[in-house]
Order: C-alpha cells, then structure tokens, then sequence
C-alpha cells in the first residue's frame, strides 16, 4: 500500500509499480506517476516546509506549476543538489530524497518561528524602514543577519556535474498548453499538414481534463481523448510533442524559450541524456493555451497546511487516486469547489461542510452535492482555523456577522475563482483588459502573431473552449498558407459548469488587525500588509507591488496577483483597472543558469586562439596569459626561476644577444586598390602618399572625436598595398572602424580591407645579432643597412618559405618581424631558434615585451592611453600630418577642451628610491600632506623593474606633464607616500643608436 | 531575438548576426577642419534618442558584413523596413499612418 490516504479505486496511476522515497530523513512508499506532492500526501504528509519571513509551517497548496509553498531540496548526490523544487511538480522516482528547507532544527519545531509572534517587526516595508541608518551597521550587522536568515533553498556548494543541452526550432505554428485547447488547436493545425510543435509543462498532457471528471469527449473521458489525441499528433511527422517543457519567455516575434525537464523524473539519468533541454523556437504563428489558475480564499491563516486550493484536491483525488483529508471542509466563492467536494464524498471521504460567501447561489453542482447530503453554508464566511502544523477545524460566521460555529475538519478545499494565465502574452507585449462583469483580466490587443484560446483567453465552458481552439488552430496554419484541414473538430459530449468568483480579502480577513489572511504565501504578504502600504501613500499597484513585495517571489504572483490588486483598489476606492496590473516578465517559472548556459561552460565558454607557434611554447613550458581571446606567451621560465627571474633574464638577453618573441597575435589588416593611399590618409593621422613602397611608418588611428583608437606598424609593400598591424585586443573594431567608413563615408573610395591577422605567423627577433640570426634563412632580400633599412619591408623567402620581412623594432634594438604563411609558423620559429642558439637568444614573453618597450617609451594603446589621450597628450604629435585637410579626428583633436593646457599628459616617473616599484593605476599628487580627499593630477599607467636600466620606471599621465620635468611629485599608498619625480619617457639610450647596433 | 532584414542579402535574419551602429543620416562634413565648435557638437554628440520612430545603422557583421540602414520603433522595437547605405531617408513608411 502506498500511504494510508491513497484510494485504490480513485486515480489513474498503476497501484503495481511502488516508488520509495525519503522526506527528511523518513522513508515512504508512493506510486510512479506520482508527483512528490501527491505522494506525501498519499501518506498523510501536510506539513513540507516553512515560510520566508515568517517561518510559518506550510502545506501543499496546489497540484501544479503555481505552488508557493512546497518548496523542498532534491539530493541526488553531493553535488546534485537542487534547493526550491516545486513538490508539486518534482515527479517521483524510485529512491527520490528530499528535504525541507527554511527551518531549524526540524520542520515542526522551528526556531525561527519567532519572526510568527514578532510580526509586527516585519510588516509591509519593514526592510526599507528599518534598516536605513546607522549606515555603517548595513555592512556589519544588517546585511549578513538578513542574508543568514532569508532565502528559502541552500544554494548547492559544488560545481555542477550535469550536462545540458540546446536547440533551435523553427515551426508555422506553435502551441503552449497541452490542455483540452492546446490539443484541439494543434489537431486543426497539424491536420493541415503545416509544421507544428505542441509543449506542455507536466508530464502529460491533458491539463484540467486530469481533474474534471464530468467532461467527455468524442464519447471518451476528457482525459483519454487528450492522451489519444496527442498519440496521434506524436504520430505525424509535421508535428513535435514536448511534454516535461514549459514555454518560459515569449520574446519579439514569435521568438519563444522553452526548457524541457529530460531526466530529473529518472531514477538513473542515464550519462548520455542532458538534464534540461532548452528550446529557442521562432515561430510563424503562436497559439496560447496556457489555461488558468484557481485563486485560494484571503481569511485567517488561510495558509496552515491541510488548506489547499480545491482544484488541486481534486486532482489529487481523480489523477493521483489520494485524498487529501479524511473529513474536509470547502469554502469557496463559486461553483468549481463544489464539484471538488461532489468527487471527494462518491470516493468515501467525509465532506463535513461547505461554507459558500455567495448568498444564494442556484446550478447543478450545487444540486447535485446536496443530493448526496453535504451541508451547505451560503452567505458564510470561514473567519478562523484551529491547528498550527495541520488544520483542525474551521470557524464559521454569517458573512454579516453573528453567531460562530466550529466545525473539525482535516483539510479545508478552497476556492475563489479561476484567473486567466495571461502571463505568455503580457511578456508578448500584449495588453490585457479587464472584463468588469466576470472580473477578469484577459488578452486585449495583441503585439504579436498569436492568439490566445480557452481558460487563458476567459472562454468558459468545454465546448465554448473547443470551438474556439480548433477555429484558431486552422486560421493559425491557414495564416502560413496551409490548405483547409481535413479533420473534424472534437466534439464535446459532457462538460462541466464554471462560473465567477471572488476577488480580494474574505469577510473577516482582518481588515486592521494582527490577523495574517494571506495574498501571497511565497513572500508571506498578508491583506493587513496591502492595505497598510496604500496608507502609507502608495498609490500605483507597481508600487504597492515593491512595498509589500507582493507577487515578487518566485512563484510571481500566479495565486496572489488578482487578490492583491482587488484588496489595494478597494482601499484606494478606485475601480480595478485604474489601480492597474503589475507587468508580468520572463521566465514564467525559475529556469536553471544549467539550461540557459547549457554547453557553454569552462572551456567551451568562450573560444581560445592559439597561435602557430603555441605548442612550441608549451613545450618550452611557458607560461601563457589571456590577452583577448588570444593565449599568449607570457614568460619561459628556466628551473628555479620565478616570474621575475625569468623576465630580467629575458629582457638582458634582448639587448646583450638577441630574444625571439612570438607577435602572431598582432592584428593585421591588408589595405588594397587603388585608393589605398587616399584611404590610409583619411583614416590615420600620418601622411602616407608619399610613403615609399618598402617603408614603413608608425600610424596613429583616432575615432572622429580626437582621441586615440589605435596604433601599429604600416609597410607599404606596393603603391596600391598597405600591410597594417593593429594592437592584439584592437584589430576586430579597428576593421570595423575601417569597413564603416569605407562603406558609409568614403563609397567612392576604390579599396579593398582584408583581415589576415590569422593568414601570417609573425616572429620578432630583436637584438643586436638579430641580423645574424636570420641573415643564413633569407633569400632574396639584402639584408644589409642600405638594403633594408629600419623602418623597411621586404617579400622574399625564408627557410623556403615566402615571407613579408619587415625591419622593426619595438625594444629599441636592431629589429626584425619575420612574417610567415601561417601554416609554416612553428617551422621557421623552430629554424630561427636553432640560429638563435649558436648566438645564445632567449624566447622572450609578453611581459619581458612590455619592460622592453616601456624601456624605450614605446606607448600601448589601451594601457597607457585610455579613450580620452590624444596624440599631443601621448607626446605623438610628430605622428599628426600637418598638411593634411582631412582625417578622422581632425576635427574633434581641435576641441577646445582637447587643445587646452593642463591637460593630462605622458611622461616619464622614477622613484627616488629606484629599488621602489610602483602600482600601476597609483594615483599621483603634488602635496602629500594635503587633506584627504586630495587632488590628484594623474596616475600611474605602466610601472616595471628594468633589469637593462638596474632601477623601476614608469610612464604616468600627469596634468601639464612635460612642463614638470625634475619636479618631485608624490605617489601616496597605503603603507606611506612614494616620492617621485618627472621624466622623459625614454629610459634606456636615449640617442636611439642601438636601432642600428 | 527580433529577425532583421538584411537589405543585400535580401533575407531576414536572427539579430545575433547583426551590430547595431548608432543613428544613420549623420553626414560626415566634406570640409571637416572647418566645422564650427557648434557644427561639430550637433554632428558628434547631439542624437535624436525618439520615443517612436528611428532611423539607424546595423551591420550584418556576420553575414554579408555590410552596414545598411534601418526603421525601427523604439516602443515595440519592430523593424519597420531596411534599406542599403546611401540611400536617402525613406519619405513614406510602410504600415505607418503619420
Ligand atoms: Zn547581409
């Protein structure tokens, strides 16, 4: 048996296939097909969790997506863990943990529940009213007491092990809801042959045909003509079925997000199968069938566990085959609660009353459960409950007041009328209207290619349902331009009768008083709680919404909305639609960051590049940085070496021998036609017409407002042929900024851009036997001063191999960047470091790279210059053509602003005690013994140990910098102020000899 | 996603592929060194930024790689049309009444 509240002759889940499952720490028996859910309660199990603030044991509300408040951790191992599960919704499985969260030390004595009895403390905009000053004590005492004690679920501590998966979909007509709608409109659409995808959130499809045991179709039950027509839709091929998959985002046209639950119902996911699957599916036409969700009664702690919404009892009753209670009570507002109270007395359970707030109302529900002898209470309210961990009676009053009668009870079904799930289409940027007459707010105008059919659209009635449906089916694949469909439409043989209810607070929720009549059992809002934040001044639901933090937990409201509303509009004395409805937003329920990331995670979250020349570096057992994308060489230490070891090493190397340095990284970008010229002249500052072919220059390139972009080495290998390099981070936006002015601005311009950044392998040698290291590899170029002068570029062969042999330097030393078709990088690399071995060269990496440079005031655009540095700033304007009539940036680098003194400017910075090296970004100022805050009038950009000068340098922008030089500035940090002072920014041979050496 | 209509690939496409590039009809000055501080400031700082209707740049960085412009409402974000670069500024705008 599989729990003492289970009914074997209720229910459509096989009594044979027992599950065990565990809830804290106690084992139970339910059945597959159970959920969590109707599994405790199959065993009697009410009480699952307890509340957000205060600590208040809890129930099962409902049977579905909608649930506040059985929320509960699912283990499957340490690191599977995963905390605020809907029990609701959470299927079983053999072997299934869960556990209670929110309490301590066990979930029916729970310390915290002494927030219950200090309410007060904690109503309406407490957080904002009570927290406000000292500010200090935010920090210190509010912030961590509050993070200790709020939040439902533990996070889990562990990197997640599962593996999820995504998709893409395209289809002429998607359904969300499988119910009796979405099915009937999916049968229209798919029977004309178009592409179709039908989803629904449970595990099967059906919807409120699991509950609604009056309701007959094509002569079957409801829900066997669900489960048959879905098999038929499964069975055609233009049709995709998706159970398990809730529709969690509707975005700009018809773009939908779904994530389907593909394991977490199996007792052993297998490792092949992902967890979650997310769908992005585009859509030609969206029909919305997402039905509605029965609203619970606001009274006297409506929330103690055994109270739970009637719809759901029902569904526990005719899908799970378990009753919720022994001897029930029913308060409700309309009729649907009847029906629940009509199936539970037929199955055996006592109904011991139902309290009904309407005065006199007439119809067949209610003739039929007063034929099967159920006392009726109309005009009543249910002003108490007796019981804390479970319910034990029910109070009863006339509505108006007057005599009280106390009824024991174990179970209270409640009802207040059905809302229409408008959540899909409101995030479709639908407006909703509100209907005056059955207090509904349903779709209004559309925003997008969709439709809403049944419950979610405020249709009443199966049949009225069908009609609907199957019409908006057809039109929808009709609007693709589907032919006329073949089939017939469902046809209804018996339904159930549905009518209004109630919105707001019961009679004797306690209006002002310090009884909780909860809105929202998520976020423990009570009624008290709306009606105090209209008092104290709110006047738009958005705001009474964040006061209260009504609807704001993660169930978004999907209960709680409509009352609150209704309870701040009837404080406000002002009709519904005028107070407003809250903007419903994605996700419809919580979405994993598992689905949303799926794959791309660690390795896979971002794409690394790798150079040519990288496995020979790896060999070397460099160690590499992430620059971009890009992973480069950042240092090759030898045994025993740290990290500046190897870096003085490095750069001594350099300018005693000669070093190797991999440059691959270097954007390049080939400038072609016959154009060219004009081009380069328009989009870099330099003159470049009268460049030789063969030379190069260092061009500058400044965005239209004046400041510095870019910059890198030009080679001239033709009159119509430039060959540019850009910075490593900047050579995606520098073609970017180029292709958008020739494309946009300069159209007559005959020019070709081509990225080959990753078509040339680029090897620096530098040094003063760099010359003797190529010089035995080359052929075809004369390699002598004359013949390939600094500055210069040549096409010829190395190693065999064709190559763009440029002469350059960016360490101050007679240079070479051998460019090589990519393909051949890591051999002619290999071939220069045998060379470079007879002359004993060090590979040298990124960082030794930045000291040699720094060395040599050599600027990197990014880190010495940051947006706002123009050329004059950067001591570049030699770089600036001064006849030139135009370039991007003329204009703007001509800002009085840009052109004003004190400006900040590059320099050079040598600390008097040369052993001290400075922070980089270390703020710098003029009077140390100033007040705090003092005024600095620049920063530290670049800052290094230079091994080749035996002392620190720097370069810092400095307001007025070059009118400072010799001046001793200050550089206060933490543990004492730094005195410096003013330089130029070449640190090491000045006269620039050794280019040549 | 919205889907964007790339006007020289002459397809819609999800607007992953697409980069958007401020506002189009900004008309880089043939005698830039001689704008006015005024000029200058209209032309580089100053942007519509309506409520309805704009017109703009995109890119179809990583289709064709061309910049073309577009209509766009800035209320539903829907694409009213595109057209290619250099072509003048549309004087009617299909589906809109004004
Ligand atoms: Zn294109």
């Amino acid at each position: 048996m599989s729990g003492a509240f289970r009914i074997p002759s209720a229910g459509r889940l096989s009594q044979a296939k027992t599950a065990r499952f565990s809830f804290d720490g106690q084992s139970y028996a339910g059945i597959e097909g159970d959920t969590l859910a109707s599994a405790l309660l199959a065993n009697g199990v009410h009480l699952v969790g307890r509340s957000f603030k205060y600590h208040r044991p809890r129930g099962i509300l409902s049977a579905g997506a909608e649930e506040p408040n059985a929320l509960v951790e699912i283990k499957r191992d340490a690191a599977r863990k995963t905390p605020n599960v809907r029990a609701t919704v959470q299927e079983l499985y053999d072997g299934l943990d869960a556990q209670s969260q929110n309490r301590w030390p066990s979930l029916s004595f729970d310390v915290g529940a002494v927030n219950d009895i200090a309410s007060p403390l904690f109503s309406a905009g407490f957080y904002y009213k009570t927290f406000m000053w000292p500010k200090a004590a935010w920090k210190s005492l509010y912030e961590p007491k509050i993070r200790a004690a709020a939040g439902l679920g533990v996070s889990p501590d562990k990197p997640d092990p599962d593996h999820y998966s995504s998709r893409y979909a395209h289809c002429d007509v998607l359904v969300l809801g499988g119910g009796a709608a979405g099915i009937a409109a999916a049968l229209a659409a798919a029977e004309t042959g178009v592409r179709v995808i039908l989803a629904d959130e449970q595990a099967e499809f059906g919807g409120s045909l699991r509950f609604e045991s009056g309701a007959k179709i094509d002569g079957q039950d409801g829900f066997a003509w669900a489960q048959a027509a879905v098999a038929k839709l499964a069975a055609m091929d233009n049709v995709r079925v998706l159970s398990r998959t809730t529709a969690f985002g509707y975005y700009a046209q018809n773009f939908v997000g779904l994530v389907e639950r593909v394991s977490d119902h199996l007792k052993t996911p297998g490792r092949d199968l992902a967890r979650e699957r997310l769908w992005q599916v585009r859509a030609k036409r969206v029909v919305l069938a997402s039905g509605a969700i029965e609203r619970h009664m606001v009274f006297a702690d409506n929330d103690r566990p055994g109270i739970m919404l009637a719809g759901a009892a029902r569904t526990y009753l005719n899908h799970y085959g378990v009753a919720v209670g022994k001897n029930v009570g029913v308060y409700t507002a309309n009729d649907s609660a009847y029906a629940a109270a009509i199936d539970l007395k037929k199955a055996g359970v006592n109904v011991a009353a139902i309290v009904d707030l309407r005065d006199n109302p007439t119809g067949p529900v209610i003739d039929e459960a007063r034929a099967l002898g159920i006392e009726i209470n109309f005009g009543r309210a249910v002003i108490r409950v007796g019981g804390k961990l479970r319910v034990s009676s029910m109070t009863v009053q006339p509505k108006n007041g007057g005599g009280e009668r106390t009824i024991p009870v174990d179970a209270i079904l409640m009802s207040a009328g059905w809302t229409p799930s408008v959540h899909l289409f409101s995030q479709s940027r639908g407006k909703v209207a509100f209907n005056d007459e059955t207090k509904r707010f349903v779709p209004g105008t559309y925003a997008q290619d969709c439709v809403s059919v049944g419950a979610c659209n405020g249709t009443d009635g199966l049949s009225a349902t069908l009609d609907e449906a199957y019409a908006a089916g057809a039109n929808a694949a009709k609007d693709t331009g589907a032919k006329t469909a073949k089939g017939t439409k469902p046809k209804v043989d018996a339904s159930e009768s549905w009518s209004r209810g109630m919105l707001g607070a019961a009679p004797g929720a306690g209006a002002d008083t310090t009884v909780k009549a909860f809105v929202d059992f998520q976020n423990d809002v009570t009624a008290k709680d709306i009606r105090q934040a209209v008092h104290e001044g709110m006047r738009s639901i958005e705001h009474v919404k964040r006061f209260t933090t009504n609807g704001m937990a993660t169930d978004q409201g999907k209960t709680s909305n409509m009352h609150g509303l209704a309870i701040a509009a009837e404080t406000l004395g002002k009709p519904i639609p005028e107070v407003g409805l809250t903007t419903f937003r994605a996700p419809y329920t919580p979405v994993t960051f598992g689905a949303i990331v799926s794959h791309a995670r660690g390795p896979l979250f971002d794409p690394t590049r790798k150079t040519a020349i990288h496995p020979w570096a790896e060999a070397q057992g460099a160690v590499f940085e992430d620059v971009g994308q890009w992973k480069r060489a950042w240092y090759f230490p030898r045994a025993g070496e740290d990290m500046h070891a190897a870096v003085d090493r490095e750069c001594v190397a350099v300018r005693k021998t000669a070093g190797l340095f991999d440059a691959s990284t270097l954007g390049k970008i080939e400038v072609v036609g016959p154009d060219a010229a004009k081009f380069m002249e328009l989009l870099y500052t330099n003159p470049w017409e009268k460049l030789e072919p063969g030379r190069c220059r260092y061009g500058i390139m400044l965005r239209e407002d004046g400041f510095i972009y870019d910059d890198g080495v030009v080679g001239r290998l033709a009159p119509d042929r430039f060959h540019v390099t850009t910075t490593t981070g900047g050579a995606p936006r520098v073609m970017n900024h180029m292709e958008d002015y020739l494309q946009t601005e300069f159209p007559h311009l005959n020019v070709w851009l081509t990225s080959i950044t990753e078509q040339w392998a680029v090897i620096a040698v530098q040094g003063p036997k760099s010359r003797d290291i190529i010089a035995p590899l080359v052929e075809g170029i004369d390699m002598s001063d004359a013949g390939l002068p600094h500055m210069s570029v040549r096409e010829g062969k190395i190693c065999g191999v064709p190559t763009r042999l440029f002469r350059m330097s960016f360490t101050g030393e007679r240079g070479f960047e051998v460019n090589v078709p990519a393909d051949y990088g890591q051999a002619v690399w290999e071939a220069l470091w045998a060379e470079g071995q007879k002359h004993g060269a060090a590979a040298y990496g990124t960082e030794a790279m930045h000291v040699l440079r720094a060395e040599k005031g050599y600027i990197i655009v990014g880190q010495d210059t940051d947006g706002t540095v123009t050329p004059n700033d950067a001591g570049l304007d030699w770089a600036v053509g001064k006849k030139k009539a135009d370039f991007v940036g003329i204009r703007g680098m001509a800002r009085p602003d840009l052109v004003a003194k004190g400006r900040k400017q590059l320099v050079g910075i040598k600390t008097r005690d040369p052993k001290v090296v400075l922070e980089e970004g270390a703020q710098i100022v003029e009077d140390p013994k100033q007040a705090i805050p003092m005024k600095m009038i620049g920063h530290v950009t670049s800052s290094y140990w230079s091994e080749n000068c035996g002392r620190s340098i720097a370069l810092a922008l400095v307001a007025g910098g070059r009118d400072r030089m010799g001046d001793t500035l200050y550089v206060p940090m933490p543990n004492g102020v730094i005195e410096v002072e003013v330089t130029g920014m070449v640190f090491f041979d000045e006269t620039g000899g050794r280019l040549n050496g | 996603m919205l889907l964007i209509r790339c006007p020289y690939c002459e397809e819609e496409r999800p607007e992953l592929e697409f980069r958007n590039a401020g506002e189009a009809h900004i008309a880089r000055s043939a005698n830039m060194a001689g704008e006015t501080d005024d000029d200058f400031e209209k032309f580089f700082f100053i942007r519509s930024n309506p409520k309805g209707i704009i017109y703009e740049r995109w890119r179809h960085m990583h289709g064709c790689a061309r910049f073309f412009n577009a209509v766009r409402d800035t209320v539903t974000d829907k694409f009213i049309m595109t057209y290619k670069a250099g072509e003048p500024k549309p004087s009617k705008l299909p589906g809109v009444g004004k």
